[in-house]
């Protein structure tokens, strides 16, 4: 019997991102969804009660949540192509700290720069960035200890953020900002 | 000089972060040495060297190499130990993705209610943790012992670090917080956690930790003043 995938997912989504790539590297097909945040289908609500959050991955009718678990679960599952992690036990350890620290730091740091004015904007962004050195420093001298999956995705939204917070004009990539703004309109940030 | 242990912890009997990797290594037989660091003091220099990242407590330093964050700390000890004792984390991909999905709902709802003020709010929050736990735990278990099935694993050790603190709660919240007519099955698995050969030795009791808990605030009372 083929196995079943679906992503729910939000094209924009740098969580997302993550798990597309994952799949890409390991060559496996599966039916992206696109989800509506202001929207969701019963499908998300029901497979993430939890948090109610994209990225989920539907492997067999099965969900699984949160973009590193299942960047790991689709290396266990297909272990036997492109390897997304080390094998060496220490190296993993190094790549899954990482990880985390971008998810806190970056992410995180990223999203406040977004969402919040003033003060709060300016602390986040020398957050952000303080964190973007840091995981220069680290990974341009250990970069053989992170997976390239981890690598890729970092370059990605380095890149992203600071053509961002060099300019504030529309700059590439446009559709994240544009749906940036939707969602600041929508939620009352301006 | 004596020879310096292969595996050194920094951390704190009253850490439950630190006391995660203990009840790991405990499960993987591994003999380390336990380099207690005042944490809620200052941060030693060793401390700052070995996780300048965090600066935080626990950190595995195994052959000189340093592993940060505790569920980190955790999954390596499994790998590096693996053949060595019980696998600490379950063998199935899908199982493995439920466990490592609930310890971080654990840490994240830790890290929210610690940030607030209410009393109310927090315990609002550690009771809607429970229920949810309640959940987990009945599918996790599939009715055995722990979350890990008939062995104590990840989840078990990411959860179990923190039921002293929550009987710290109670006491002076003087309210029932792991209440059994509410959360029997968590009820149940705390009392079986609790008394396991892993976790008796290493996790402290409320009593314990009320006197520790007094005395950082003493410490950090003491270190106000004298900055004023």
């Amino acid at each position: 019997m083929a196995d079943e995938l679906i992503l729910l997912d939000v094209h924009v989504s740098m969580f997302g991102m993550r798990v597309r790539v994952a799949l890409a590297e390991k060559g496996i097909e599966y039916e992206y969804r696109e989800e509506n945040l202001a929207n969701k289908s019963p499908l998300l609500l029901e497979m993430n009660p939890v948090h109610k959050k994209i990225p989920v991955l539907i492997h067999n009718g099965k969900p699984i949540s949160e973009s590193l678990i299942i960047v790991q679960y689709i290396d266990e599952v297909w272990k036997d192509k492109s390897p997304l992690l080390p094998s060496d036990p220490y190296q993993r350890a190094q790549a899954r700290f990482w990880a985390d620290f971008v998810d806190k730091k970056i992410f995180d740091a990223g999203r406040r720069i977004w969402t919040r004015k003033g003060e709060e904007q300016e602390a986040a962004k020398k957050e952000f960035i303080d964190a973007l050195k840091l995981l220069e420093g680290e990974l341009g001298e250990k970069a053989y200890f992170v997976s390239k999956s981890i690598a890729k995705l970092v370059a990605w939204a380095k890149r992203c953020m600071e053509k961002e917070s060099v300019s504030k004009s529309l700059a590439d990539p446009k559709k994240v900002y544009e749906f940036v703004l939707m969602l600041k309109k929508k939620y009352g940030f301006e | 000089m004596a020879k310096s242990a292969s595996v050194q912890l920094l951390g704190s009997w009253a850490s439950p972060f630190s006391n995660r990797v203990q009840l790991a290594l405990k499960l993987k037989s591994v003999e380390y040495e336990l380099v207690e660091e005042a944490f809620y003091v200052s941060k030693s220099d060793r401390l700052v060297k070995a996780n300048p990242v965090y600066q935080k407590i626990p950190v595995l330093i195994h052959d000189e190499k340093p592993v940060c964050e505790s569920l980190v700390i955790v999954e390596y000890i499994d790998e590096a130990w693996t053949g060595k004792g019980p696998s600490i984390l379950p063998s199935d991909p899908y199982e493995r993705a439920i466990a490592r999905f609930w310890a971080g709902y654990i840490d994240e709802k830790l890290e929210t209610a610690s940030g607030d003020e209410e009393k109310f709010a927090v315990v609002g929050k550690v009771l809607e943790g429970f229920a949810l736990l309640e959940e987990a735990f009945a599918k996790c278990s599939k009715g055995k012992a722990f979350f890990g099935g008939d062995e104590v694993g990840y989840l078990d050790i990411a959860l179990g670090c923190f039921l002293g603190w929550v009987k710290v709660a109670e006491i002076i919240g003087g309210g029932k917080l792991l209440d059994e007519s509410k959360f029997p099955g968590l009820a149940g698995w705390a009392e079986r956690f609790l008394s396991h050969d892993v976790a008796k030795d290493i996790l402290p009791d409320a009593l314990k930790i009320l006197e520790f808990f007094g005395k950082v605030q003493a410490a950090r009372a003491a270190a106000t003043t004298a900055a004023e």
